[in-house]
């Protein structure tokens, strides 16, 4: 048995309905505990005072916004080259959420900024970045709702996430090139050395955990929910000639 | 055999129009093919000539066998008449335009600017573009359209000479074209798929 | 290729229309400029390369949509997609064929609308050289935003929407050639940037947008 046999329509249903309640609860247990956890069990930072603690949802959301976008891009990869609807759905459905959660990342970075740069938002490499993510994921949508027939809007919304993923890319080294920011460098990352201290770490580990859930939950949802449609499309197809 | 089709589906959004259409051309053969509209006729012809992809079913051609001409000629109309065909001649490597204007007695008009030709006169236009690809299928979707009877034998003679030389064509027509007795006629009727919509689609239920 | 951009150039040298109204929009968006900020010749005379680069973007921006459209309508495409002739030619030929009728020229005028701004003497070799080397990536990007869009209604907004992000790396480094030279200052790494962003776009992007084609065709 192999993965591929759940990018059937039908057994991806069926798998997604019984996934749902444990992914779903997992993502709710996680972010109360990492968030309560985060807000009001961990120390003021030296520096930043409480409005650190915004920490436990900039971040996480910041890291989806990025990691939806490579979702999509293999998911697209996926489809072109091996025609699982299931893969092209999944990629529409993970578009909105991570279209929010840049927009969540860039309000709590706005909200997080007063405070400590004195602005609401400055031209800095990072923050422009997910500005330019953000019409990524605009464009992407747009592209979706335009065509009407399925299978080309997968087809073409899938080339335009590669073409995308190139040019965010290139964006990032032109943005970089283009000012050198005031933002802190990543609060977290798997190969470097932490520059967090582990009162905030583990905490913000859980909120990531939770946000993580949290996305599976959210395109679960949204793909089912595509597959629903296009089912019912189907159905409704098939009436029309009997 | 110059073309042979099996077994071909073709679809339209989701939908399987014609499933299982069968048929073989040889050289010096034209087959015409009758059915109502909506039925698939031009998704048909686009599936052979390869600009969209079938469902399933074979297509056997040699490479580069086809030449198509349907509603839309490709005619611009601030080129000449033979500014058009000279561009359909660089891009085959064909030089001679001037036996394609004379097959469709466009010489008069060489000169003149397409958009200020009739609609038949343009529709010869695009259909003498066809001559110049020098391929050996010609697709023609509704090839008579707003042609007049004078045209419209001069249209026969043309194909019979494609035959004649070894050519094959494949037309849709709802309209009668007398192409002698190498020409045979084929009612897509048959072929007209009732169970809804295709397999891969079928998933989803 | 070269057929099918010497028959483009015809076309648009006989209809006319859009071969002169790319420039005529650029003119008309740059005396806009100081209409909106205030006639103080410091301040237009630092932001003068910025807004001849984004004036030129947008005047590039705004002819895509033709590029394919009128082949599309009157079947021109699709003869060419089953013509001896690999569609990624096509592609490019187009591109380049829009960017001769725009960008080219767009580059050629911008000193006179850079002596109206006050641009820095130093400044226009590297303008005009930032246009030129620079708006062959925006007409290549652009060919695959109008490929993307072709054949749907209301496809103009969507085009735009399309486009501008992945205009983004091609504006910073050239708009950043254009201020450092009209600045006196180094800019080898941008200008590198920017040819080598032309030339990337060139090699890899037709194919992105002639796959697209093939798809909007069927």
């Amino acid at each position: 048995m192999s993965l591929w046999e759940y990018a059937n329509p039908v057994k991806f249903l069926n798998l997604s309905t019984r996934a749902l309640p444990w992914v779903s609860a997992l993502s709710v247990i996680c972010l109360i505990v990492g968030l309560i956890w985060g807000f009001f069990f961990t120390p003021d930072d030296y520096r930043m005072g409480s409005t650190v603690k915004i920490i436990y949802i900039h971040v996480p959301a910041a890291l989806m916004a990025i990691n939806s976008w490579f979702m999509m891009l293999v998911a697209s990869l996926i489809w072109l080259i091996r025609r699982h609807h299931v893969s092209a759905l999944a990629a529409k459905a993970a578009a909105p959420v991570g279209l929010v959660m840049t927009l969540i990342a860039l309000i709590t970075g706005a909200i997080w900024g007063q405070p400590m740069w004195g602005t609401w938002w400055a031209w800095d490499p990072r923050l422009t970045s997910f500005l330019i993510l953000f019409q990524f994921y605009i464009g992407y949508l747009a592209l979706w709702k335009s065509i009407e027939n399925p299978d080309s809007a997968a087809d073409l919304t899938s080339i335009l996430c590669i073409v995308g993923s190139v040019f965010a890319v290139l964006s990032r080294y032109a943005v970089n090139f283009w000012n050198q920011g005031l933002h802190q460098g990543a609060s977290l990352s798997l190969d470097k050395e932490k520059n967090v201290a582990d009162v905030f770490y583990q905490p913000l580990l859980l909120s990531i955990a939770g946000f993580v859930f949290l996305f599976l939950t959210l395109v679960l949802i949204g793909t089912r929910s595509e597959i629903r449609i296009r089912r019912a499309s189907v159905i409704a197809a098939r009436k029309l000639l009997l | 055999m110059v073309l042979s089709v099996l077994d071909l589906c073709v679809s339209r959004s989701s939908q399987v129009l014609l499933a299982n259409v069968s048929f073989e051309l040889a050289a010096g053969q034209a087959l015409i093919l009758k059915g109502p509209n909506g039925l698939g006729k031009t998704t048909l012809l686009r599936a052979i000539t390869g600009l969209q992809p079938a469902l399933s079913g074979q297509i056997i051609a040699g490479e580069d066998s086809f030449a198509y001409a349907a509603h839309a000629d490709g005619v611009k109309p601030s080129l000449t008449v033979a500014e058009n065909l000279q561009f359909w001649a660089d891009i085959f490597d064909n030089q001679d335009i001037s036996s394609a204007l004379s097959a469709f007695d466009l010489n008069e008009l060489k000169s003149r600017f397409a958009g200020m030709l009739s609609a038949g006169q343009k529709r010869r236009l695009g259909l003498a573009r066809m001559l110049i690809t020098n391929r050996p299928v010609w697709v023609l979707d509704e090839p008579s359209v707003s042609l007049d009877k004078a045209s419209i034998t001069q249209l026969e003679e043309v194909i019979k000479q494609h035959l004649q030389n070894g050519g094959a064509a494949l037309i849709v027509t709802h309209g009668h074209l007398d192409l002698g007795s190498s020409c045979r006629t084929l009612s897509l009727d048959r072929y007209k798929f009732n169970r809804g919509v295709y397999d891969d689609a079928e998933a989803f239920l | 290729m070269r057929i099918v951009l010497l028959r483009d150039l015809k076309l648009a040298m006989r209809v006319g229309g859009g071969f002169g109204l790319a420039i005529m929009f650029f003119l008309i968006l740059v005396v806009l400029v100081p209409f909106g900020i205030g006639p103080d010749a410091a301040l237009l005379s630092a932001i003068s390369p910025g807004i001849l680069w984004i004036g030129a973007l947008l005047a590039c921006l705004l002819s895509l949509d033709r590029i394919f459209s009128l082949d599309y309508e009157d079947g021109t495409l699709d003869h060419l997609a089953i013509a001896p002739l690999p569609l990624e030619s096509v592609v490019l030929a187009k591109a380049t064929a829009h960017w001769l009728t725009t960008g080219l020229p767009l580059g050629l005028i911008s000193p006179l609308l850079g002596l109206m701004l006050g641009l820095p003497i130093e400044g226009y070799l590297w303008l005009v050289l930032s246009l030129v080397l620079g708006t062959p990536a925006l007409s290549v990007i652009g060919t695959f935003g109008a490929a993307l869009t072709l054949g749907l209604k209301r496809g103009g907004l969507l085009l735009s929407v399309l486009v501008l992000p992945l205009y983004g790396p091609t504006l910073i480094f050239g708009a950043e050639v254009a201020r450092r030279g009209s600045a006196g200052i180094e800019l080898q790494t941008p200008l590198l940037m920017l040819l080598g962003l032309s030339f990337g776009v060139m090699a890899i992007l037709p194919f992105a947008s002639a796959a697209v084609l093939r798809i909007n065709l069927r």
